[in-house]
């Protein structure tokens, strides 16, 4: 009957194990996190596709976002619907220097795969966007992506 | 008494693991990029314009999405539900249409011979389009030549096209290739 009777004492180890869980947790978000490289400053809601398939190689692609300034730099840029690439508002002739600059930062072997994704707002007119994707097929980049959200 | 100071100790380690797991949680993105692959035209050489213009007629639909988002598949207007089976009849040809794109027996590794339709889709927009508009068409569009992939390998593997491997995938890829292409902007509408 020994079995039973430290129960009520035995109650301070559950810390310990409280936190290695909490430890767990964080070992495991800090291995799957990645961290947000750019700031997003202009607004994007992406539109719907049910046939969106997955992104293979992630780290071989690079981001153009289209879309209004966010509401805070609205002052300062205006509302037309803008380009942004890295971090800051740019025009479709910086598109070349982009292309280049984030192919320079791959590998040889890795260039050839090199996707460009098009991450543009669903409100956003097709123009400027023809516009991005001819200045893409003038520095070669033909690998592209319409990012979309997965509709079920 | 000897306790308490032990207790403390392993409570504020918990509260920092805590402190950054929070941290994580708010800074990680977890979703995964999902999108629709294209791959862009390079731009033509002189010398190759002449042989582009050679597709013949039947082998095209055009399909065009104006400045209000209206569509146009094969010079008849459509709503955006309509256009995959219009799609679908279009690549397949059930019946030897003479309008429709003309089929050729090709060579399939480890298949032999089997009926390729040569259908192109012609995708036209206009500078006013919206991108949802766009991307609802272009999804429609592989909405339709997915099925039709799917029914290739029903056909031949007895599996759906995504449980097959990747050699077989290529096969029914070639089997029924996906052939859009997408023209440069008309300027049909009022420029914005």
């Amino acid at each position: 009957m020994s079995m039973f009777k430290k129960g009520g004492k035995k109650s301070t180890p559950n810390i310990g194990t409280s936190s290695d869980i909490v430890f767990m947790l964080l070992f495991f978000f800090m291995v799957t996190t990645q961290m947000r490289e750019t700031e997003n400053k202009v607004v994007v809601k992406l539109p719907t596709a049910s046939e969106s398939a997955k992104l293979e190689r992630k780290d071989l692609s690079s981001y153009i976002n289209v879309g209004t300034p966010i509401t805070s730099l609205q002052a300062q840029y205006g509302n037309e619907t803008r380009i942004q690439l890295n971090d800051s508002f740019k025009t479709t002739k910086d598109i070349r220097d982009f292309v280049a600059a984030e192919r320079e930062s791959m590998s040889e072997a890795d260039r050839a795969f090199m996707t460009v994704c098009i991450r543009a707002d669903e409100n956003t007119r097709m123009g400027i966007v023809t516009d991005i994707k001819q200045e893409l097929r003038r520095c070669s980049a033909l690998k592209i992506m319409y990012s979309a959200r997965k509709a079920d | 008494m000897a306790r308490r100071p032990r207790l403390q100790t392993y409570d504020s380690s918990a509260d920092i693991a805590f402190l950054l797991l929070c941290y994580f949680l708010m800074t990680t993105t977890m979703g995964s990029q999902t999108g629709l692959s294209r791959r862009l035209p390079p731009i033509p050489d002189e010398n190759q314009k002449a042989q582009d213009q050679k597709v013949n007629r039947r082998n095209i639909i055009v399909v065009r999405i104006n400045a209000q988002d209206r569509l146009l598949a094969g010079n008849e207007p459509m709503d955006v539900s309509q256009l995959k089976d219009k799609i679908k009849i279009f690549l397949t040809n059930p019946t030897n249409d003479p309008n429709l794109p003309e089929k050729v027996p090709t060579e399939i590794a480890g298949l032999g011979n089997r009926m390729v339709s040569k259908g192109v889709i012609s995708l036209q927009n206009d500078r006013g389009t919206s991108y949802q508009a766009y991307i609802a068409v272009q999804n429609e569009l592989v909405k339709a030549v997915n099925e039709l992939r799917d029914e290739a390998s029903m056909a031949e593997f007895g599996k759906s096209f995504i449980a097959l491997s990747e050699d077989q995938q290529r096969i029914i890829k070639d089997i029924v290739p996906q052939q859009i292409s997408e023209a440069e902007p008309k300027d049909t509408g009022k420029k914005r």
